[in-house]
């Protein structure tokens, strides 16, 4: 596409340039085409810019959590922070190991994982293999609505319903009012989403021609779906369970609503925990004056955060990339 | 037509013998189950919602102000007027940049460059970072350049950084699906490449771009968590009034990170009609 627009300019360039005499003649033509190629000119270097621009987000974003994570490292060596098991920043014996928030962090994405994996599959393969058109097209928004619900509604929902309804009542499980089990199964119910439609589309790009020869072999249909389709698109499956973690980590408003905020070991799904996002949405909202420890305690946190989710999202792509190569 | 419509189906019909063993129908109530229990995730989140706000959808939910002093005719007025206000900022920040940058991609850039190939790579990973970390970026900028940083347009900007590679993306795709002809007959006719961009691909664009934009806005509409950076959430009783006015979202900061149990049995009945009206609007 590219090279056509190239050669569309250049074409027209050409004969601009040679019938330059003729300007003397006729000033308004030289005028107007000076002024076309200049406002040209200009509004592609408006594109440009924005285009930029995303670059420059990333470069804003990983400068702005750097430099006040860097304050935060002078003070509490690296070592201390990744390998800590007791966090507790505004106490008077502060301690700032993020470890409790690593484990609140795993235990609700783990949790999610478990929920979002079979059914997000499940849902998937449904969707891909063996829905009717019909059934497919009334499935397919109920998806989207459930991907399109904000987090605070997930966030009540999880403190309000399931916890005290499901958890307590239902399955007579003894959590607290807070609880990384209520907290993770809700974000699995969020991600269920992310999981069914990219893993649905790695389906489907499977290219017709394989299932019929699996079908011509005599295989039936969940012996064609599991041996034949499931395994030419586990790397497009695996890069949405990926990207669904992610989104998990990343996750904010549940957590910090069902989870609760007692920062500790987590050591079993019953108990309350705090995850990394979810210490910046508390510390968010109090007052943190800019330049103390505990604002910069914020950014450390954060700087954590990205990595983790940047280096998942980059295994994610190169998935799916490997997967592009097949086909 | 007929002949070849029964040959299409005959292989079907054989593999549909196949499928009636014991461990067919077993896997086939599995994948049955796993999606019945996404809708009914649903249906019980939706009736839930509505039935615990029932008794607080009134007028007064959404012409009155918050209020711990009368909690039963307390109302969402004030985040109403910010989240409208929010979000006209971030839609008038966000579309104009995100189709520009959509369009340079799609229409000029050569893919071969390594700049263009970093702006595509960039962009993947933009369009999963965790939306808190853009409000830290929102928060961190604004104080390193002294600006305020608990104001609408803060939060507008921190909601338009969310959902730019969003639009891009989308621009990018509505752009393709434009057919090439209509760029090779508008060059042809001596069109230079800007004028066949704005007056015949990016019009022809326009509805995917449309509908795509509608679905960024409505995620960031319903988005808190980079809010609780710029004070997207706190106690408000008064209208937005400016780009640079104080504003709210939602109700009540507190209750949302458990310190201050005493407002959740308002912010229960408050907060889902809301929640339960943000959702549908997003579908």
């Amino acid at each position: 596409m590219s090279t056509t627009t190239a050669e569309g300019s250049s074409n027209q360039t050409t004969p601009q340039g040679i019938d330059q005499g003729s300007y003397e003649s006729d000033p308004a033509a030289f005028l107007r085409q000076r002024r076309g190629r200049y406002g040209e000119r200009l509004a592609k270097a408006a594109l440009v810019g924005s285009a930029g621009l995303s670059v420059l987000i990333t470069v804003g974003i990983f400068f702005a959590l750097l430099l006040p994570a860097l304050d935060f490292f002078r003070e509490v060596p690296v070592g201390d922070f990744l390998t800590g098991q007791r966090w507790a920043p505004t106490f008077a014996d502060a301690s700032f190991g993020v470890l409790p928030l690593v484990t609140g962090t795993i235990w609700t994405t783990l949790i999610g994982l478990l929920i979002a994996i079979p059914f997000g599959l499940g849902a998937a393969i449904y969707l891909a293999e063996y829905a009717p058109e019909r059934i497919r097209r009334a499935l397919k928004p109920v998806l989207e609505v459930l991907a399109g619900i904000p987090s605070v509604v997930y966030g009540y929902f999880a403190l309000f319903f399931v916890a005290p309804k499901i958890l307590d009542d239902l399955l007579s499980i003894e959590v607290g009012t807070f609880s990384v089990l209520a907290a993770g199964l809700v974000l699995g119910i969020m991600i269920i989403p992310t999981v069914a439609s990219l893993s649905e589309d790695a389906m489907t790009a499977v290219p017709q021609s394989l299932r019929q020869a699996s079908f011509a072999l005599g295989a039936n249909r969940m012996r064609t779906t599991l041996r034949v389709v499931f395994p030419a698109a586990v790397s497009g499956i695996t890069a949405s369970i990926v990207l669904a973690a992610s989104r998990a980590v990343g996750e904010t408003m549940i957590v910090a609503l069902a989870a609760g905020t007692r920062a500790q070991m987590v050591s079993s799904p019953v108990d309350p925990g705090q995850t990394m996002t979810g210490f910046i949405a508390q510390t968010a909202t109090g007052e943190s004056t800019p330049g103390t420890l505990t604002y910069n305690t914020l950014f450390a946190v954060g700087l954590l955060l990205f990595l983790v989710t940047l280096i998942l999202n980059l295994a994610a792509g190169s998935i799916v990339r490997r997967i592009r190569e097949v086909y | 037509m007929a002949s070849l419509g029964s040959i299409a189906t005959a292989p079907l019909r054989a593999e549909r013998e196949g499928d009636k063993n014991a461990k067919s129908i077993v896997f086939l109530g599995l994948l049955w189950f796993a999606i019945l229990f996404a809708v009914l995730a649903l249906v019980v989140l939706l009736v839930t919602a509505f039935f615990d706000g029932r008794t607080r959808l009134d007028a007064d939910l959404i012409t009155q102000y918050s209020s711990t002093v009368f909690p039963e005719r307390a109302g969402a007025r004030a985040a109403i007027l910010g989240s409208a206000m929010v979000i006209v900022t971030t839609a008038a920040l966000a579309i104009p940049l995100g189709v520009a940058a959509g369009v340079y991609l799609e229409e000029f850039a050569d893919p071969r460059r390594w700049y263009n190939k970093l702006i595509e790579v960039n962009l993947t990973n933009l369009a999963a970072v965790p939306a808190i970390v853009y409000g830290m970026l929102t928060a961190g900028v604004a104080l390193s350049i002294g600006l305020p940083r608990r104001v609408v347009l803060a939060g507008a900007i921190a909601l338009a950084l969310l959902v730019l590679p969003v639009i891009i993306i989308t621009t990018r795709e509505a752009m393709r699906s434009v057919p090439q002809e209509i760029r090779q007959g508008s060059l042809a006719l001596g069109a230079t490449p800007l004028q066949t961009v704005w007056r015949q691909t990016l019009p022809s664009a326009i509805p995917g771009i449309a509908t795509g934009s509608i679905l960024a806005l409505s995620r960031a509409l319903g988005e808190a968590a980079p809010l609780l950076l710029l004070g997207g959430l706190v106690f408000v009783t008064y209208d937005p009034n400016g780009l640079m006015s104080g504003f709210t979202t939602s109700y009540r900061s507190r209750s949302s990170t458990g310190r201050h149990s005493h407002s959740w049995r308002f912010s229960r009945s408050h907060r889902q009609p809301l929640s339960c009206f943000w959702s549908c609007c997003c579908s």
